[in-house]
């Protein structure tokens, strides 16, 4: 357990990193100087009550903020400040967002889905062949499903989907926001199966949970966002123990 | 009615049909990718019919002149937007110097192309793609200038800003045209004889260029990157940013493929009606019943109803000529009935 404005993670360069991040939906603030950081690799999570400005931090680092949203501070992605690029311009240097609603085509099938996810790679030559099949190995139920139209699929399976659209974009960064809201706790553990073995391929994952405990449990950093603000940080297993955050987040058979 | 005049007018309903269908597709297209009302696609039916006339009496065609004005003018709108935008800070300098290219110089191309050679003398097909070669980067423009600025205002707003457009392509289109109608050359002289039918070579081209157009808008939308995130675009929006296809980007191809599709409509029907700068938009219209059919969503139900609206204007006009305008355009109401009972209330996303 670390007070907030200790540096974090020392060693190691940080993959995406944001400084004072504000956000304001016209005079309402949404979010306050928010700093968070997160390294090649690393599972990081921010967890925190409705209406905290979660995912106005998310759509702030996607640039994915609606027209009457403003957001101030810097977003440093590899060092980069990439808070003045638009959304096509991040998503090339390797962000992507999976958002709380999916946001899926829902009347294409679900490869058409997967494929328009390398939409920002056509130009590169890159066979987008390849990248299905990976995606149809982290996700062996998409690959049966592949002729089926993205709209008449389970929740649970459209969360595959919009994760594996993510995924075709080869991000550096992956961010998630609510993954599991709205599914059955088995379909919510593969999930979270497959967000904990993304590391192994090198993606850095930013998520957001309701879900508190299980997010702590594959996380190894966390975030505790409260009406706009860091409140709380630390090693993801520190804030499972932290008498704080299981009386708020994690109830009391901790 | 005997039968020999029911198939003339069949014919006549179905060649007619076939070009509401091509004018359907594409209202169908620019309203899912941008919820626009694409109201100017009447002005694009008379600037290529009229463009193509022009060619073929070896005039210079007036519209390259309007081509390269308002190309001026979306050059200086991108200057002016990549100056003054804050969010996004650095100047892009490719950017502009693409928008150059597109807008300053390749109307320019266009000019010399229009001045260097004699058009009246080179084939009717070549003619029709130097005319298509002007009114679609001519539908791009007018995205750019008048609809891409205010791309996520409501539809209502949107409707109003088309309306805007469509008096000024109008007013415009009176101005390099002049108040005359044309007629152009008519694609062939061949016809042939089924039964008691006279078949006119002219009505087979008209149906056989808008099976093929709506034949190759199928596989562009079906198996094509773009035309895919042209669906996507138009089934989620957001959807379509989350994955970089830029609402924008969208919607110049949906305005170029609308142009491009209202001027070749405005082509087909040249040879057989004298099309003047002011004729398009009732023709248009029909269109736009025929796409109301299909909700303004669906190609299919939309090319059904081109066919519907086209055989009723048909055969309105045997029965109560007087009246075949009003049957046509009175079709909207039960159509509108039928749709409002049947599916789910969807008012503005």
């Amino acid at each position: 357990m670390s007070a907030p404005q200790q540096a974090p993670q020392a060693d190691g360069q940080s993959v995406l990193e944001t400084r004072n991040l504000c956000v304001r939906y016209g005079k309402v603030e949404a979010l306050r100087a928010t700093s968070i950081r997160l390294q090649a690799g690393q599972i990081v999570t921010v967890i925190g009550p409705n209406g905290a400005g979660k995912s106005s931090l998310l759509n702030a680092i996607m640039g994915l903020l609606p027209s009457n949203g403003t957001s101030e501070g810097q977003v440093l992605y590899l060092g980069h400040d990439v808070a003045h690029h638009n959304i096509e311009h991040r998503l090339g240097k390797g962000l992507a967002l999976v958002p709380e609603k999916r946001e899926l085509f829902t009347t294409m099938t679900v490869e058409d889905n997967l494929v328009l996810g390398a939409y920002r790679r056509r130009k590169s030559g890159w066979s987008y062949r390849d990248g299905l099949e990976g995606i149809y190995k982290i996700f062996p139920r998409l690959k049966e499903r592949r002729k089926q139209l993205a709209g008449t699929m389970s929740g649970g399976e459209r969360q595959m989907v919009a994760i594996g659209r993510a995924l075709m974009s080869d991000p550096k960064v992956l961010m998630l926001d609510e993954p599991s809201l709205g599914l059955a706790p088995r379909v919510m553990a593969e999930v979270f199966h497959v967000i904990s073995h993304l590391r192994e391929s090198g993606v850095a994952t930013l998520l957001i949970e309701q879900n508190s405990r299980a997010a702590l449990q594959v996380s190894d950093y966390g975030y505790v966002l409260e009406v706009g603000d860091v409140t709380l940080e630390g090693k993801a297993s520190d804030l499972a123990k932290n008498p704080k955050v299981i009386e708020a987040y994690l109830g009391k058979h901790a | 009615m005997d039968m020999g005049v029911f198939a003339v007018l069949a014919q006549d309903g179905i060649t007619n049909g076939a070009v509401y269908a091509l004018l359907a597709m594409a209202l169908v297209l620019v309203f899912s990718v941008t919820r626009v009302i694409f109201l100017p696609q009447g002005e694009f039916i008379g600037y290529g019919a009229l463009t193509v006339a022009a060619l073929q009496s070896g005039q210079y065609p007036r519209l390259v002149s309007l081509l390269m004005a308002v190309g001026a003018l979306t050059f200086c709108v991108e200057l002016g937007t990549a100056l003054y935008n804050k969010r996004y800070k650095p100047v892009p300098k490719l950017h502009l110097m693409w928008s150059a290219i597109e807008n300053l110089a390749y109307p320019a191309l266009i000019w010399v192309l229009a001045r260097s050679i004699g058009w009246q003398d080179m084939p009717m097909a070549a003619q029709i793609a130097f005319a298509l070669a002007m009114t679609i980067p001519l539908g791009i423009m007018i995205y750019r200038v008048a609809f891409q600025p205010m791309a996520e205002a409501s539809v209502l707003v949107l409707l109003i800003v088309a309306v805007g457009v469509h008096f000024a392509m109008l007013g415009l289109g009176l101005f390099i045209f002049g108040p005359e109608g044309s007629t152009t050359r008519s694609f062939t002289e061949w016809s042939t004889e089924i039964g008691a039918m006279l078949v006119s070579g002219q009505s087979l081209v008209v149906i056989a260029v808008s099976l093929v157009m709506i034949g190759a808008l199928y596989v562009f939308f079906d198996r094509s990157l773009y035309g895919k995130a042209l669906r996507a675009t138009a089934v989620n929006r957001k959807g379509a940013q989350l994955v970089g296809i830029g609402t924008s980007q969208a919607g110049r191809m949906a305005f170029g493929l609308a142009a491009g599709l209202g001027s070749l409509a405005g082509v087909l029907i040249a040879p057989l009606n004298t099309v003047g700068y002011d004729t398009g938009f009732v023709v248009a219209l029909k269109g736009f019943v025929a796409a109301i059919v299909g909700g303004l969503a669906s190609y299919p139900l939309a090319a059904a109803g081109a066919a519907l609206v086209g055989l009723l204007e048909s055969y309105s006009s045997f029965w109560a000529s007087a009246y075949k305008e009003v049957i046509v355009f009175t079709l909207i109401i039960p159509v509108l009935a039928w749709r409002s009972l049947t599916s789910g209330h969807g008012d503005e996303e």
